[in-house]
């Protein structure tokens, strides 16, 4: 198994206390599996992407990712785990805007050690980025500044693709197209995918759909 | 890693190329004032501490003759022959073409240890310096003296400028002297020693202490230069601060990129101080050999000014010394640690996944307001308390210090307040979004009207301090040097005769009669007048009775300099002990600028009953028909040396105070250039920010060239409130300096004119210098395609 | 006493002496050489002589206070020529420096004077003997009858010379060889003065007598390259009889010895290299160095077989070229005391 949650919490402390997000989430996923994160705003999703992703720290529980426990994790370890096993895609791209398209794509895989020109050309090509790859972010719209997002993130190989609301900042047509290029490359490069949306139409195109309400699985 | 890391840090710069300009040269300018000034001060200081170490000057007392003649060979024999540990200097100069030479001539064989031949940078060995001897020369005068002397020159740096050093002989036969000038004391003395009195009755013992008198007085100019340096080094702070603070803020969502792909905080923060440091060295390193020009550009007027005003002689050539080098690159890397540290801790803290915009830079949140406020407040507090408990220059300049930070940090909450008032006040809409819009703008320009406000401030401050100089010595030169002719006799019966011969050809004669004494536990000098119309007419008192002249005259009374006056707490009224067994009231105090010792002046009869056998050597006389009596007196026998035209004097007392003048105004362009640079750089900066603000007014109405114009207005306005402010600040700058710092450094105050066509002048250049740096940006905006604009909108969501 | 030539040679720069090694016998830059079978003329021979580059007078004393205690006394004055002339002013060639001491049994105090010669800081004249630096003086009428005095800052001495035997001469006639190179001086002494005088002391004034031992020589020539360092032996016996000794070390360890001695009526019997013996026994730590300051000494054929102790160690001379000069206590065969001085302990 890639991926196992085991009662995992975790609250925000506000002005009038304590709010849990999430209560006791359970959930596994295997190697070059697909699973869609569905729930209301507030219902904990994003939170949990960025548990897994060693993005924040849990409240209580377990994330076994690729053998080792997330939640015990001293900050170093999860950056080295951001750079060599996970790949997130946020809703807002997160291109470097100091540099060009080519290098933003190539730029998750130099901090890993493991830049591959060949593969970068090949998730370029597929992705239609071809003709933009010495344009810097600002010049591309906002479905090709997320193609430049994914290319980064699997030109980088991670075993384990996070994906907040991907396609949250697009227009439906443009959404349809990046996701099906995104499905397409995730499924040929066997990498897992654990994609958070509110669209219970993109969220039937994953494997597996997980309904988050209230900080639990339904 | 580090390199993708690194090539993601420089992509930044490399992006925004203006930004690193402007930074680079805000760090650049801070340093090369800070090293300018300081390469002037070391360079100065390294010139007196040359000439001083020879002489053993403030580690040795020293036998000076009482009277004007040398010490004869005779007198130093007779004290080694009763023990004296006393060792010989000659000096004197000699013409070398256009220049002169210093000759110091010292013995090495009885000069105490640190003193005489041991300054050199090689000293020689005994039997190389005596005899037919090495002459020790600054590189300055080196080749003219091997042209002029037979003996063997060796160039030596550890020399004092334009003098030569060699064998007391040596110096003798080149002067053509038989005496001798000071004798240095060694500190240790044989047991049983008989006093001076008794075995050199014509020589004055001079403490260590007094012989660095100059010493003390020319370490206040440099302060007052090093507090200058500083004063242009802070306004370059807050150039760097905004600009590395701006380049910080629009990283975080950079930073945070980074570290959501992986990249460790500490790794990141490491690397952003590497690139700060990387920046420090650069700009550093441009600042100091910046520095080193501007000083080379200004040494030459400060060497006049400090020669004229004190004597002190230095080195007009510059030389790059190591320590500077090291000292402009340490506050480069000091200034930029200080500038980045909030940025540094910021990113620190910053957590993961904190929206990258959460924090606009620009805009300042009540809280940080109040904490400005609060600061401000404990620096007035402290320099109220500073300048009114404390002695001492330090603690002079520490309030000095306190008072203009305190002033900057309240600056935005000023302009925030009478901004708010404006806005409350305006009656079109235009209007009131106008001032909104400018009380919005005032935290992101705030760090660079504070240095403008401290450029200001110090402009104002620093001018009329020099300025309140200038008139107050004008007046002064009038009234020293009121009579027409000065003349010198050779000797007593020379003196007497011209005397008698121009009894009746002159208006009035006024005998000098002079004596270097001891006068309330300091050295002075004690003068006795021919009290006349002269002296009643132009020579005024700071504070004294309207006859104090005439009770003089009558002998009745004494008139004493301010410094004596300040030294030993005397005042009008007071009595003074002119000799044993004589005191007399005072009866006036009189200004006497640039003198570092005390003056007591009595009436030639009261002088006569003293000192007897004084004869007067020196006249100042008044007559009708200046050329015509200098041409008698040549007929009479006197030398052209022998007769000094007083204006003469007055024009080169002058014109060393153009100099200092030169080097006031040559600072003053430079910080205010350096302020004018920071609204530029400010603004240019803010461009990326104005544009979605000023999206909304567009959308209602405002053309963007209408939109541009007030633009301009805007900064119009902000510098001029700044200005404005900035005048009761310079003021008070100039209070500290001229009532505090003066009296503390010189011992005499001076009374502080103000000059309001000159700040006002100041005010329309500042104002004119920020309309300048806006309008650049302002034309930027005005051409911001509209797409751009309507960006903000389809970006928002 | 060639032991103060080490000094000077340390003092002036060494290329200025090279060409006087090289040429033995023959003027030294224009300095006049000391030659065998001299006849000394007196008293001018008692003034300086600014032809030869180097000379002193140089006296020491052991004293007595009322009490017993046990002191020493030392006056030195030494001229150094720049040229072998004498010129008026400050433009004279001729330096002059001085040490002063004395030794208790428990302190040493030292004092120095340097000088030029041309403008009455310092000099020796003849005939009324006069010789000076600043206020230190030896003078009196005649060379028989001097006053001494000397200041420094935590002693100063008083003190009236008689003389109560004759001048002797040391080595042959007067001309003293070096070493095996064949260096000499012109070297005479005057070891039969009676002493007595005041020493000012941190502690107060004390009335002293004694007896010392006046040394004059003169020369241009300095050490031999290899020579070292010097130990040097004034020494009087309660017979009355006193011997000079000295003992010249050399780079390869061996060592070049002379000396004389003395009978209580001024007959001199001149001893070769290798006649006079003397053994560092005890070491001291003084001024961070190792220095001998017991020792045996013997002289086979006068039956001589002594063992010589400073009467303080710590007697370092702490001046421009500092050395060892201190009184030291006579015992074993000939008992009686004397004084020594050591050169060039590194």
């Amino acid at each position: 198994m890639l991926l196992t949650v085991k009662n995992l919490t975790k609250s925000y402390t506000g002005p009038d206390g304590d709010t849990p997000v999430l209560r006791g989430v359970c959930l596994s996923l295997d190697q070059g599996e697909t699973l869609a994160l569905t729930g209301e705003s507030g219902s904990g999703k994003s939170t949990l992407l960025h548990l897994i992703g060693g993005l924040d720290l849990p409240g209580g529980g377990e994330i076994i990712l690729a053998g080792k426990d997330v939640a015990a994790m001293d900050d170093a370890a999860r950056a080295a785990l951001r750079r060599d096993t996970v790949g997130v895609i946020f809703q807002q791209f997160n291109l470097i805007p100091s540099m060009t398209v080519a290098a933003n794509i190539g730029f998750h895989a130099r901090l890993a050690g493991r830049q591959d020109k060949a593969h970068e050309a090949a998730l370029s090509d597929a992705l239609g980025l071809v003709d933009h790859l010495h344009k810097f972010p600002e010049q591309l719209s906002g479905g090709q500044q997320q193609r430049v997002a994914i290319a980064r993130t699997l030109a980088a190989r991670p075993a384990l693709v996070l994906a907040d609301e991907p396609t949250g900042n697009l227009d439906e047509g443009t959404a349809a197209e990046v996701i099906d290029q995104m499905q397409a490359l995730v499924a040929q490069s066997g990498t897992a995918l654990m994609m958070v949306t509110h669209s219970t139409a993109l969220a039937a195109r994953m494997g597996r759909q997980l309904h988050l309400s209230q900080g639990r699985l339904a | 890693m580090i390199a993708a890391g690194l090539s993601a840090l420089w992509s930044h710069w490399w992006h925004s190329k203006l930004q690193l300009v402007t930074l680079l040269s805000g760090l650049a300018l801070a340093t090369a004032l800070w090293s300018g000034v300081q390469a002037i001060n070391s360079e100065a200081r390294a010139s007196y501490d040359a000439a001083a170490a020879v002489l053993g000057e403030g580690r040795f007392d020293q036998l000076v003759p009482a009277n004007a003649e040398g010490i004869a060979l005779d007198t130093y024999i007779t004290l080694r022959r009763a023990g004296w540990q006393v060792s010989p200097v000659l000096e004197g100069e000699i013409g070398l073409g256009s220049t002169r030479a210093r000759i110091v001539g010292v013995d090495p064989l009885t000069a105490p240890g640190g003193s005489g031949t041991s300054v050199l940078s090689a000293p020689p060995e005994p039997q190389e310096f005596l005899g037919d001897g090495v002459i020790f020369a600054h590189p300055g005068v080196a080749d003219a003296l091997t042209e002029r002397v037979s003996a063997r020159v060796v160039v030596d740096t550890g020399v004092a400028p334009d003098t030569a050093l060699m064998d007391v002989g040596v110096a003798a036969q080149l002067l053509g002297r038989s005496d001798l000038s000071r004798l240095i004391v060694a500190t240790e003395q044989p047991m049983g020693l008989p006093a001076l009195s008794d075995i050199a009755p014509g020589l004055i013992r001079q403490s260590a202490q007094e012989g660095a008198e100059v010493g003390r007085l020319t370490d206040s100019f440099h302060l007052n230069l090093t507090a200058f340096g500083l004063l242009a080094f802070v306004v370059g702070l807050f150039i760097v601060h905004g600009t590395i603070g701006l380049a910080f803020e629009q990283r975080r969502g950079m930073v945070r990129t980074l570290r959501a792909l992986g990249m460790p905080l500490k790794t990141l923060i490491a690397l952003l101080a590497l690139e700060m440091a990387a920046f420090a060295l650069i700009a550093g390193g441009v600042g100091v050999l910046l520095g080193y020009l501007i000083a080379g550009a200004l040494l030459p007027d400060v060497a006049a000014t400090l020669e004229g005003l004190y004597g002190a002689q230095i080195s007009g050539a510059l030389r790059l010394r190591p320590d500077w080098w090291l000292t402009g690159m340490g506050i480069a890397f000091a200034g930029t640690l200080i500038a980045a540290s909030g940025a540094l801790w910021r990113i620190a803290r910053m957590p993961l996944l904190a929206s990258p915009g959460g924090r606009a830079w620009a805009v300042a949140t009540g809280q940080t307001r109040r904490w400005l406020g609060l600061a401000a407040l404990a620096l007035a507090v402290s320099a109220a308390l500073a300048l009114s408990l404390g002695q001492g220059l330090l603690l002079a300049f520490a309030g000095l210090g306190a008072l203009l930070m305190g002033a900057a940090l309240a600056l935005p909450t000023l302009l925030g307040s009478v901004l708010a008032v404006a806005e409350a006040r305006a009656q079109s809409i235009r209007a009131q979004w106008f001032w909104a819009d400018t009380r919005q703008q005032v935290p992101g320009l705030s760090l660079a009207l504070m240095a403008l406000l401290l450029a200001a401030a110090a402009n104002i401050g620093v001018s009329t301090m020099v300025s309140s100089f200038r008139i107050t010595f004008i007046d002064f030169l009038d009234q020293r040097l009121a009579s027409d002719l000065y003349i010198q006799a050779e000797d007593e019966r020379q003196a007497a005769e011209i005397e008698a011969f121009l009894a009746p050809e002159a208006q009035e004669i006024m005998p000098l009669l002079h004596v270097d004494t001891r006068l309330a536990d300091a050295p002075a000098e004690l003068y006795g007048v021919r009290v006349g119309a002269t002296y009643r007419d132009n020579w005024g008192f700071l504070d004294g009775a309207d006859d104090a002249w005439q009770t003089v005259a009558q002998g009745d009374a004494v008139v004493i300099n301010e410094q004596m006056a300040r030294r030993a707490g005397l005042w009008v009224g007071d009595d003074l002990t002119v000799a044993q067994g004589m005191s007399l009231p005072i009866a006036g105090v009189f200004g006497d600028y640039g003198n570092p010792v005390g003056q007591a002046v009595l009436s030639e009869m009261t002088f006569l009953q003293l000192y007897p056998d004084i004869r007067p050597t020196r006249f100042g006389i008044r007559v009708d028909d200046k050329d015509a009596a200098r041409a008698a007196l040549q007929d009479f026998g006197l030398k052209d040396p022998q007769i000094i035209d007083q204006q003469v004097i007055k024009d080169f007392s002058l014109g060393v105070f153009e100099r200092t003048f030169t080097v006031t105004a040559a600072l003053n362009v430079l910080t205010l250039s350096v302020a004018a640079f920071a609204i530029l750089t400010s603004l240019l900066t803010l461009a990326a920010i104005r544009v979605p603000q000023l999206a909304p007014a567009w959308a209602m109405g405002f053309t963007r060239a209408s939109l541009g114009r007030l633009e301009l207005l805007r900064a119009v306005v902000l510098a001029l409130l700044t200005m404005i402010l900035a005048v009761p600040l310079g003021l008070m700058l100039a209070w500290i300096l001229l009532a505090v710092v003066n009296v503390e450094a010189f011992g005499w105050r001076l009374p502080m004119f103000t000059f309001p066509l000159d700040y006002a002048k100041l005010a329309l250049f500042g104002v004119l210098a920020a309309a300048l740096a806006a309008l650049w940006p302002a034309r930027r905006l005005a051409r911001t395609p509209p797409a751009d604009l309507l960006k903000v909108f389809s970006n928002e969501r | 006493m060639n032991a103060k030539a080490l000094i000077l040679f340390f003092l002036l720069p060494i290329a200025a002496w090279a060409q006087g090694f090289a040429g033995l016998g023959t003027d030294a830059d224009g300095f006049t050489v000391p030659e065998r079978g001299y006849h000394f003329t007196f008293p001018r021979d008692h003034g300086s002589h600014p032809d030869f580059r180097i000379e002193w007078w140089y006296l020491t004393a052991n004293l007595e206070a009322t009490d017993g205690t046990p002191y020493g006394l030392q006056w030195t004055l030494f001229r150094s020529a720049l040229a072998p002339e004498e010129k008026e002013g400050w433009g004279s060639p001729q330096i002059w420096f001085a040490h002063a001491a004395v030794t208790t049994p428990e302190a040493h105090h030292v004092s120095e004077r340097i000088a030029r010669g041309g403008i009455g800081q310092a000099g020796v004249r003849a005939q009324p003997f006069d010789a000076w630096i600043d206020d230190w003086r030896m003078a009196g009428p005649d060379f028989d009858n001097l006053q001494l005095t000397a200041t420094g800052a935590d002693f100063a001495y008083d003190m009236t010379l008689t003389a109560q035997g004759p001048l002797i001469f040391q080595g042959d006639r007067g001309y003293s060889v070096k070493s095996r190179e064949g260096q000499a001086s012109y070297y005479y002494s005057q070891p039969f003065f009676a002493i007595k005088g005041t020493l000012s002391l941190p502690q107060g004034d004390i009335e002293v007598t004694g007896d010392a031992w006046l040394d004059r020589e003169w020369s241009s020539q300095p050490l031999a390259v290899n020579q070292t360092g010097w130990d040097w032996f004034s020494l009087s016996f309660e017979t009355g009889e006193k011997m000079m000794g000295f003992r010249l070390r050399q780079t390869d360890g061996a060592h070049f010895t002379a000396g004389t001695w003395i009978s209580p009526q001024g007959e001199t019997e001149p001893f070769a290299n290798g006649v006079f013996n003397a053994d560092p026994q005890d070491m001291s730590e003084v001024a961070g160095r190792q220095i001998p300051t017991g020792w045996r000494v013997t002289v086979p054929q006068k039956g001589v077989d002594i063992t010589v102790t400073a009467l303080n160690q710590a007697a370092w001379m702490d001046v421009n070229v500092p050395y060892w000069e201190g009184p030291v206590v006579v015992t074993g065969s000939h008992p009686g005391r004397g004084y020594l001085e050591m050169t060039g302990y590194e």
